[in-house]
């Protein structure tokens, strides 16, 4: 800013002096024009310095982060099973009691947690959706928890670790009447039991 | 001689008259109930008359009873008291048949309640024939005064069995699944109401998932399911003692337990490495026998009356249908052939029909079937989801479960007739399921 005040000073001081020194001598003749054909100037706006300020930045140093905290939960658990596994139920199609690709993959993640953790049990409940007769729909619930039994048992999980039971149609997790809700409800469900808790 | 002849007339038409007279009174009242949708049969049931203040209002329950238990039926239109023209004093005399006719009544039931001391009562009626003009009934019964509605039924019971030829089922019970709570929550209680809804109770205290109770057809016995092992047990209720049992304590999965009709074995269902085949156990011996070993899905068995066959679901052939068996496992065949997928059957206890369920297009439907040749398939009701078919004790009604749809859908009991008629909800306190009818008390 100083920089350019200066400038304008020194410029406008300059251009006084040399308006004084003019000023001593013979006026000059003043010559006719024809002004009749010309244009009148074009009307400038003024022109005016806008100033632009420069924010100062401050600068310190950043804290180092802490160490991160372990995330997800303690090994062993009912809570570290489901984590590991991604998931803690297979789902099945419309009357059917066969496995998948992805419920295999969840499967393995299941048997490869059951063989670390051997003092584990497993309850595999089968579950149905709503559009079956009770008794025939406890059938297939059975049907299905036998299939992720089998399915670990191949895997290497002792059989006798394993009980199956079957809800039917009794314990919906969607109490909906849509294909999506009917979809979710027709599944296996894995409960881990930690032997000296409950 | 053209007053001879009036005279002549006249006697001519009179005799004609008396014949015509003759001929309706010797055609006794009698109610057709295999045709559907026949027009109930008008019935007067006028309070049965009281001589105490004790029984003043029994006197009024007993035919308020009576007269829903016959209107239920289908049978019977019990008439507005209001339009009664005589009024009976004593039940020891004839009513005037023609005051009775004149309100349309083709039966009268009048009764009276005898009051013998605080604690014991006996109710009498008379059952009238109006146009035959004669009496066709007259029995009495004696109780304790807070036992009237069991009177009541049993009055009922008589004159259904009077007037149709077939033994009633008023005085008879249902054991029941009493639901609440929400729908992936759901509570689910071992109950047993009246076979009209009254009386309602639970029979189990801590068990809050137990499913497919039924009675033995010869005992006031139960068998149902329950998860308060934490799997699904087969056990044996006597609903007079409250004496239970655990019943084979099996390691495997059991389902779909029925008592035979001679009440003697237990007919079910037990899943081996997810396969679920039929077992008969004598409940005596306690010896089990296995009667299939298909790898398919064999489940819900039902005994002929007779003991002598047995109606199951499979799914065998590649989808739920229903097959008939020897009840040694022999000689399977199948007996239903329609669209759809077969379920739940439920042999008639006259042993004519088996009751199914039966879902298409995203309906369920309860039906019976010819259960010598499997054809003459009726459908008898429609619905989002109406299963578990049971029979009234006389083979004449049907009860089932019926399910509306959606997250906060209700649980009901309803009734049919075998003819599809006389659709009816039965009231209970709550939602219902899993009805299964006694056997007539005795």
């Amino acid at each position: 800013m100083n920089v350019h005040l200066k400038f304008l000073c020194t410029a406008l001081l300059g251009f006084s002096i040399t308006a004084c020194a003019t000023q001593s001598n013979q006026l000059p003749e003043i010559q006719q024009r024809d002004v009749s054909g010309m244009a009148p100037p074009a009307v400038k706006a003024p022109v005016y310095v806008k100033p632009v300020r420069v924010k100062p930045v401050e600068r310190e140093a950043v804290e180092a982060i802490p160490a991160p905290k372990p995330i997800g939960p303690k090994a062993g658990t009912k809570e570290h099973f489901k984590h590991i596994a991604g998931e803690n139920r297979v789902y099945f199609g419309y009357n059917r009691y066969d496995l998948n690709v992805q419920s295999r993959d969840v499967l393995r993640l299941q048997a490869k947690w059951l063989k670390e953790y051997s003092s584990s049990i497993l309850v595999v409940g089968g579950n149905a959706d709503e559009r079956g007769t009770r008794e025939y729909n406890l059938a297939l619930g059975a049907r299905r928890a036998d299939a992720v039994k089998a399915f670990l048992v191949a895997q290497g999980v002792a059989p006798g670790r394993i009980t199956t039971v079957s809800y039917g149609k009794e314990r919906p997790i969607d109490g909906g009447s849509t294909e999506a809700a009917w979809a979710l409800n027709r599944n296996a469900h894995s409960a881990v039991l930690i032997r000296g808790s409950s | 001689m053209r007053i001879f002849q009036s005279i002549l007339y006249k006697l001519i038409i009179i005799l004609i008259g008396a014949c015509l007279l003759g001929m309706t009174a010797h055609a006794q009242l009698e109610i057709d109930i295999t045709k559907g949708n026949s027009k109930p049969t008008p019935i007067a049931i006028p309070d049965f008359l009281s001589s105490h203040p004790q029984t003043d209002q029994i006197a009024r329950d007993i035919a308020r009873v009576v007269a829903e238990d016959l209107e239920r039926s289908g049978l019977f239109k019990a008439l507005d008291p209001t339009s009664f023209l005589e009024t009976q004093t004593d039940i020891n005399y004839q009513p005037r048949f023609a005051d009775w006719r004149l309100i349309k009544a083709r039966a009268l039931v009048s009764g009276r309640i005898v009051r013998e001391s605080s604690t014991r009562l006996k109710v009498e009626f008379r059952l009238w024939d109006i146009y035959g003009g004669t009496q066709l009934d007259g029995i009495r019964f004696a109780t304790t005064p807070d036992n009237w509605r069991r009177v009541a039924h049993k009055v009922s019971d008589a004159i259904y069995k009077r007037l149709t030829g077939e033994s009633g089922y008023f005085d008879s019970r249902i054991v029941y699944i009493s639901e609440s709570g929400p729908k992936t929550n759901r509570r689910k209680r071992l109950a047993i109401m009246d076979q009209d809804g009254s009386n309602p109770q639970f029979l189990l205290v801590g068990a809050d998932l137990v499913l497919t109770p039924r009675f033995s057809p010869s005992a006031q016995q139960i068998t149902y399911l329950s998860w308060e092992t934490g799997r699904s047990q087969v056990y044996l209720l006597d609903i007079e003692s409250g004496r239970r049992e655990l019943l084979g304590n099996f390691p495997d999965i059991t389902i779909a337990p029925r008592f035979s009709p001679d009440g003697k074995h237990l007919i079910f269902s037990m899943v081996s490495k997810g396969n679920s085949d039929i077992y008969v156990m004598n409940l005596r011996s306690r010896s089990t026998q296995r009667l299939t070993t298909n790898s398919a899905i064999d489940v819900s068995p039902s005994l002929s009356p007779d003991g002598k066959k047995i109606v199951f679901n499979s799914d065998r052939g590649g989808s739920p249908q229903l097959y008939i068996m020897n009840a040694d496992g022999s000689n399977v065949k199948r007996i239903s052939f329609g669209d759809g997928r077969y379920t739940a059957p439920n042999w008639s206890p006259r042993g004519d029909l088996i009751a199914f369920t039966k879902s298409d297009k995203g309906q369920f439907h309860i039906g019976v079937l010819n259960a010598q040749t499997g054809r003459a398939e009726r459908i008898l009701t429609s619905s989002y989801l109406d299963e578990g078919p049971t029979w009234s004790p006389n083979g004449r009604v049907i009860l089932f479960s019926r399910a509306s749809k959606g997250a906060s859908s209700r649980s009901e009991i309803w009734s049919v007739d075998l003819t599809g008629n006389n659709l009816r909800k039965i009231l209970t306190p709550g939602d219902a399921s899993d009805p299964a009818w006694s056997p007539v008390l005795p």
